[in-house]
């Protein structure tokens, strides 16, 4: 167990490290805090008058789009650039189980979407200054994205895993994440118990907007910790599938 | 105990059977060449060894644990170079190195201890270490990537063709850290260039088509295809194909060309009939007349004109292909184009030239 934790933080400190390092991760930083900001003054400020309450939902509205988007981009070259360049024969030769190394793929894009998540603070920060919204209403929001952005991160893992390209591993993860947020459409044209089963899978409908709303639900961090898990041992399930095929 | 032990080992890549029934054995300190045209299955026996496949049946083995039973044990055991080093080009060499260490599961102490000894090892001066690794040439590469199959001190050394892309004078260095290699580890070397791995180890193992078709030291499996000499002679071809197939001394030959009455066939002598040539001698160690001397006799006696009786000694790359049993010509020409762009004129060792001894 101690060697799956170390391994899983080594492999998450070189990841991290090649974020940092490359242009491509900061890019996305950029990309999306520039969205976000756009965003923020067309439709949350607007022209009408509006809650500040209402402003900050608009906000985590647009923002879990931009975060959705941000961890695909970020997780399409985890495995499949290892893949690319052949330096998987290092990960997969060490003397590390499978599950260490998809850990650390996933912490590692985890704390750099954490930090591009977070750097869009000031944002609800001008809303906290200049109307009245309260602190958990922030909080609750921030733990949303949060959430949503680990499963995000868990497909996306998933996705990287299943192809050499990254543009194929993208289009994929893209592909789950699309065919979630979707479900909620879904629902609305089928019958029970369909129905209730696709509006539960929904990525963003059921379990976010409450996050939006200012309320942590237990029900929704359950709901996005199973699809993290669910992913993630779907990629260690396709390395150990690798060895054998 | 042998540090490698490989029974029946069988692969399926899908239908594809590129494992056939692999077994051999290792003993520590050993240095052993894996031998095989592209795509024979070499690459798939040492990756199973390396643990990063396994093994659709059979045992694989390394220091006594089974690829199967315990894979994270052997691969701690192991220290794999694929063809392409598995290197990180934004890293520094150190920087690199620590980073592979620790995942090989040494503390950050013991990498930091054993950078400068592996790096002295592998000719990565102090200057070279402080580099990002995608400034530096292939050659460096390479070095950084055994740099890192030996870091944590693994008990087996598997190195896939680890001369490719080097230029001559690259070659003769990884040949020379390849041998250094012995005094800790047990190594085994790739190649489909026999020339290169005759140099480099012990013993060869020849895989054609997923199957062990020979193994043995290089004078062995020379030994076992028999010798081969080039004969040229001026006369009926009709009259030296029904001489030649009288000889005993001859286990079989074909006519290579007829330009008018200039004919040459290529002579395949009975095991040890022609040790004297085999050893390059001139026969006199005096065990009485050799089989060169006898077939030349009788080639004169029947008045045909010997113009050139060369040893076809060396062509490694030929005797692979007798073992293996793709004669092609074609192939030959392939193989020996191949091993001379590879090794360079510095690395040449002229085996690629019939020796020729003139006897007439």
């Amino acid at each position: 167990m101690e060697r799956t934790f170390r391994g899983a933080l080594l492999v998450a400190r070189r990841d991290l490290s090649a974020y940092v390092n490359s242009i491509w991760g900061w890019i996305i930083v950029a990309a999306v805090l520039f969205l976000n900001g756009l965003m923020f003054n067309a439709f949350a400020m607007g022209d009408v008058p509006r809650y500040s309450h209402e402003v900050l939902e608009q906000f985590f509205f647009f923002s879990s789009g931009t975060t959705m988007i941000a961890a695909v981009f970020l997780t399409m070259r985890l495995i499949a650039e290892e893949r690319q360049t052949g330096t998987d024969v290092l990960l997969e030769g060490a003397p590390l189980p499978d599950g260490a190394i998809v850990a650390g793929k996933y912490l590692s894009a985890m704390a750099f979407l954490t930090l591009l998540i977070l750097l869009s603070l000031y944002m609800p920060a001008l809303i906290f200054v200049n109307g009245k919204v309260g602190i958990p209403h922030i909080f609750a929001g921030y733990v949303g994205l949060l959430a949503l952005g680990s499963a995000v991160v868990a497909i996306g893992t998933f996705g990287s895993s299943l192809a050499r390209s990254q543009v194929v591993a993208a289009v994929v993860a893209g592909a789950i994440v699309v065919g979630l947020l979707i479900c909620w459409l879904l629902a609305r044209v089928t019958g029970p118990p369909f129905s209730e089963v696709l509006a539960y899978m929904s990525l963003f409908d059921r379990h976010f907007r409450p996050f939006m709303q200012g309320r942590v639900q237990t029900e929704a961090l359950v709901y996005y910790g199973s699809l993290t898990f669910l992913f993630l041992y779907a990629t260690t399930r396709v390395l150990t599938w690798r060895r054998w095929r | 105990m042998p540090i490698v032990r490989v029974e029946n080992l069988v692969r399926y890549y899908g239908q594809l059977r590129a494992l056939d029934g692999v077994s051999f054995s290792m003993e520590k300190g050993e240095i052993i060449g894996v031998l095989g045209l592209n795509g024979a299955g070499k690459t798939t026996c040492l990756r199973i060894l390396a643990g990063l496949l396994t093994p659709t049946a059979g045992v694989a083995e390394v220091g006594g644990k089974d690829v199967l039973d315990d894979p994270i044990g052997v691969r701690s055991l192991v220290g794999f170079l694929p063809e392409e080093p598995p290197l990180y080009l934004d890293m520094t060499v150190e920087a690199f190195l620590r980073h592979a260490g620790q995942l090989k599961g040494m503390s950050r102490a013991d990498v930091n201890a054993r950078i400068p000894e592996v790096c002295e090892r592998t000719g990565l001066d102090p200057v070279t270490r402080r580099r990002i690794i995608g400034e530096l040439s292939h050659g460096y590469r390479k070095r950084v990537g055994i740099a890192q199959a030996i870091l944590h001190k693994p008990a087996l050394v598997i190195l896939d063709e680890p001369i490719s892309g080097l230029d001559p004078a690259q070659i003769v260095e990884m040949r020379r850290t390849v041998r250094a290699l012995r005094d800790e580890h047990s190594v085994m070397v790739s190649s489909h260039i026999l020339t290169e791995i005759s140099q480099t180890c012990d013993r060869i193992l020849v895989i054609h088509d997923g199957r062990l078709v020979a193994e043995g030291a290089e004078e062995a499996l020379v030994g076992g295809v028999g010798n081969r000499m080039l004969l040229t002679v001026r006369g009926e071809a009709a009259k030296l194909e029904a001489l030649l197939s009288e000889r005993k001394e001859i286990k079989s030959h074909s006519m290579e060309s007829v330009e008018g009455d200039i004919v040459t066939a290529l002579l395949t002598l009975e095991q040890g009939a022609d040790e004297s040539v085999r050893t390059g001698s001139k026969g006199s160690e005096g065990s009485g007349e050799s089989a060169v001397e006898r077939i030349v006799e009788a080639l004169v006696a029947s008045g045909l004109g010997v113009r050139r009786l060369a040893e076809a000694q060396g062509e490694l790359e030929k005797v692979f292909l007798g073992i293996t049993g793709t004669p092609s010509r074609d192939d030959v020409g392939v193989m020996e184009s191949a091993a001379a762009s590879e090794t360079g004129p510095e690395v040449d060792d002229g085996s690629n030239e019939p020796k020729s001894e003139e006897v007439a």
